[in-house]
């Protein structure tokens, strides 16, 4: 009895030891946790995603075979629902990240200013990253901060009110 | 649980409190001003008085004047505060003692007897800006869950689905489809399991309504959707919410957390033999799952793309079951309509749009913030009385319903808010975005402005959506550049109409919509913008 439960747990371990991500890279494990809170069923896809990027920052292909391969699903899916949705990305992003909101209310309050003033001064346009990678300019169709327009979020938090002059500020420190 | 049980921790929620409650708001708004480190000195600042005896200060859901944050109140004193900063936390302190009202101390009061306020009337967002949201028992100290309790022990599921008819609720979504009738789709059909989706992927840009809701009272939402899961014969309920609203998400999970905590949640709720689980979904920035069939694809974790209808979600919906989809503002009706009675309900409002609205009035306004108001209201009294006019200049136009609406000129303002009145003007009800502008705001260039969200948002299956809004757009930015002819504006308008009657969902068949209805109010500004610019050789319509 006692031998086979031995046995049993060996063969685990060995199994476990066989799941792990062959690089050893511990986010992996991040993962690992979240498939099998989900029973690995496909419809926590886009959970997994979340969390992946999360972890990784970005979602480079092999999380996304990672992902397909925990969840049982052909890797066209996986890449296909990444690629569908706008907050994943599958390119690795700057150090900080400055969101502009283009929301309605952001927009007709001169959220286009705010931008043409980030791509004068920091040279970067939005949907990009700065040369030395140290800031992702991200823009937003609306983040729900509509009365205190223009908002911007600098690396999750987010500020009302914004002018060009204040936005520089914001992203000042991030760029020297 | 039994209903004594709640009625005992309503009764100890009420007894444990101070007898003087200072509102401090930390709903994402306020919360982006400071509010947190407000709420702190507050606390920080009481603490040096006698006054921590009688007074606390407690972390409420938005006090609805999003613009002037961060607010904080001391409801039985009347009095309320804008802009506040941490440094004003011991003059208000010594305001509630009767001191000083000079300026001095930088506190700029509130009239709460200004119009914003007054000419609200909160149904929805009765509790919001009261309670604060992470307390369960906050919830059922003004008597939530309560209504749960009576659905599932004085009324049939059939006598649910009688009295939200009976109300006139229409969906708060933007469409206004009769919620009863919804319901009794769906109660009606056969099957074992059946859905309730929550639809808090409120995509429109200027809207955040939903949001608000969910961060002040998310247990109302839960307590709405165990009704209509009790109606309909479901006993699993998503809710489906933008990964763009954090604390809206982490308040909702607290908020199961608390309800499974109690027993409200889970199997035998009330010792009946209703079950009801609630789950999560985070959505991942598109705007088209807000479409519900699309939004039933992305809940399957899946991309999120529309398909055909019939069949409707309430026949074959998640996982080819039966499901009943509503949005946040629908489910946040539900308990007060149970609670007060359909007769009182479709007491409110106007023949065909009962109840009240809540509205994000944005843009260029005065008072920006959200509004909850009897269906019927005229945009004058919204925008002029309640907004405060614009800052500068006059106002021009309102856009109503987002992406999918259309802007109503200031001539047409005296005309009542309800859904088909603003349909016949153009726009839409939408869910609830109520953008303001003033003259110097190009219309052209707002409807560019659209053109692009819906050319980014449109997810390609359909081609007249993929296609058609890229070429609207491309369009739009050639009259923008000076560059377009009478000819190009007259495919302009052939191309609304194709778009509108081919598309596949509402995203695509609502996208001409800014375009058609600027062209139809402000005509003169895509005319002085043309090559021909021929004032004189074409009519202009009014």
């Amino acid at each position: 009895m006692s031998s086979a439960s031995a046995q049993k747990a060996v063969s685990e371990k060995t199994q476990a030891k066989k799941k792990e991500h062959p690089s050893g890279d511990k986010r992996f494990k991040v993962l690992d946790i979240t498939m099998k809170r989900a029973q690995n069923r496909p419809d926590a896809l886009i959970e997994v995603l979340h969390k992946a990027q999360e972890a990784f920052g970005y979602l480079e292909e092999d999380v996304l075979i990672y992902v397909a391969r925990g969840l049982k699903l052909p890797l066209s899916r996986v890449y296909g629902v990444a690629t569908f949705y706008h907050l994943f990305s599958l390119k690795p992003s700057g150090a900080h990240t400055c969101v502009v909101c283009l929301g309605t209310a952001c927009y007709v309050k001169g959220a286009g200013v705010l931008l043409d003033k980030l791509a004068e001064e920091a040279h970067v346009q939005q949907g990009e990253t700065t040369a030395d990678g140290k800031m992702s300019l991200v823009t937003a169709r609306c983040i729900g901060a509509c009365g205190l327009a223009p908002a911007a979020v600098f690396d999750g938090k987010v500020m009302g009110k914004q002018t060009p002059e204040s936005i520089m500020d914001n992203v000042k420190e991030w760029l020297e | 649980m039994e209903l004594a049980e709640l009625l005992e921790i309503a009764e100890k929620e009420q007894a444990s409190r101070k007898p003087i409650r200072v509102h401090c708001c930390t709903a994402a708004g306020c919360a982006s001003s400071n509010s947190e480190q407000v709420k702190k000195s507050l606390d920080e600042a009481l603490k040096a008085t006698d006054l921590h005896n009688t007074v606390e200060v407690c972390s409420v859901g938005c006090m609805k004047f999003c613009g002037r944050g961060p607010l904080v109140e001391i409801e039985s004193k009347g009095l309320l505060y804008e802009q506040v900063t941490p440094e004003q936390a011991p003059a208000i302190v010594a305001a509630m003692n009767g001191g000083s009202q000079d300026d001095s101390d930088g506190l700029i009061p509130l009239d709460p007897q200004h119009p914003f306020f007054t000419l609200q009337q909160p149904i929805v967002l009765e509790n919001s800006g009261k309670i604060n949201p992470e307390r369960i028992e906050e919830y059922i100290a003004v008597g939530g869950y309560q209504n749960l309790y009576k659905v599932l022990h004085d009324m049939t599921p059939e006598e649910v689905v009688d009295e939200i008819t009976q109300s006139g609720l229409r969906g708060r979504g933007g469409g206004g489809y009769p919620t009863g009738l919804k319901w009794a789709t769906v109660a009606k059909m056969p099957g074992d399991q059946k859905y309730v989706i929550c639809n808090a992927d409120e995509g429109d840009p200027g809207a955040f309504m939903d949001r608000s809701v969910l961060e002040s009272d998310p247990h109302r939402i839960i307590e709405g959707m165990a009704i209509a899961g009790y109606a309909v014969g479901a006993n699993h309920g998503y809710i489906y919410v933008r990964a763009e609203y954090p604390l809206a998400i982490k308040h909702l999970q607290k908020a199961i957390t608390q309800a499974k905590k109690y027993g409200l949640m889970g199997s035998q709720i009330f010792d009946s033999p209703f079950d009801f689980k609630i789950d999560i979904r985070v959505g991942a920035g598109a705007f088209v799952c807000g479409e519900e069939t699309a939004l039933i694809a992305s809940v399957e974790g899946g991309r999120g793309m529309p398909r055909p209808r019939p069949p409707y979600p309430a026949q074959s919906g998640l996982w080819g079951c039966p499901t009943l989809i509503n949005n946040v503002e629908t489910f946040a009706n539900i308990s007060a309509i149970i609670r007060e009675g359909a007769d009182w309900y479709a007491s409110i409002g106007t023949e065909k749009s009962k109840g009240t609205k809540v509205f994000a009035l944005t843009g260029k306004v005065r008072n920006t913030g959200l509004i909850e108001v009897p269906m019927g209201i005229s945009l004058r009294q919204i925008v002029e009385e309640m907004g405060g006019g614009t800052p500068l200049g006059e106002v021009k136009a309102v856009q109503t319903g987002g992406p999918s609406g259309g802007c109503v000129p200031a001539n047409l303002f005296d005309t009542p808010v309800e859904y088909d009145s603003l349909i016949k003007l153009g726009t839409m009800m939408g869910s609830g975005g109520m953008i303001v502008m003033d003259t110097e705001t190009s219309m052209v260039d707002v409807a560019q402005f659209y053109m692009e969200f819906c050319r980014g948002e449109s997810c390609g299956k359909c081609i007249p959506c993929r296609a058609g809004t890229m070429q609207m757009y491309q369009m739009l930015t050639k009259i923008l550049n000076g560059q377009a002819t009478m000819a190009d504006l007259e495919k302009l308008e052939q191309l609304c109409g194709m778009v509108k009657a081919t598309s596949l969902c509402g995203l695509g068949q609502t996208a001409p919509n800014p375009v058609m209805s600027t062209l139809r109010y402000f005509r003169d500004e895509y005319l002085t913008l043309l090559q021909d610019s021929p004032n004189g050789k074409v009519a202009v319509k009014s």
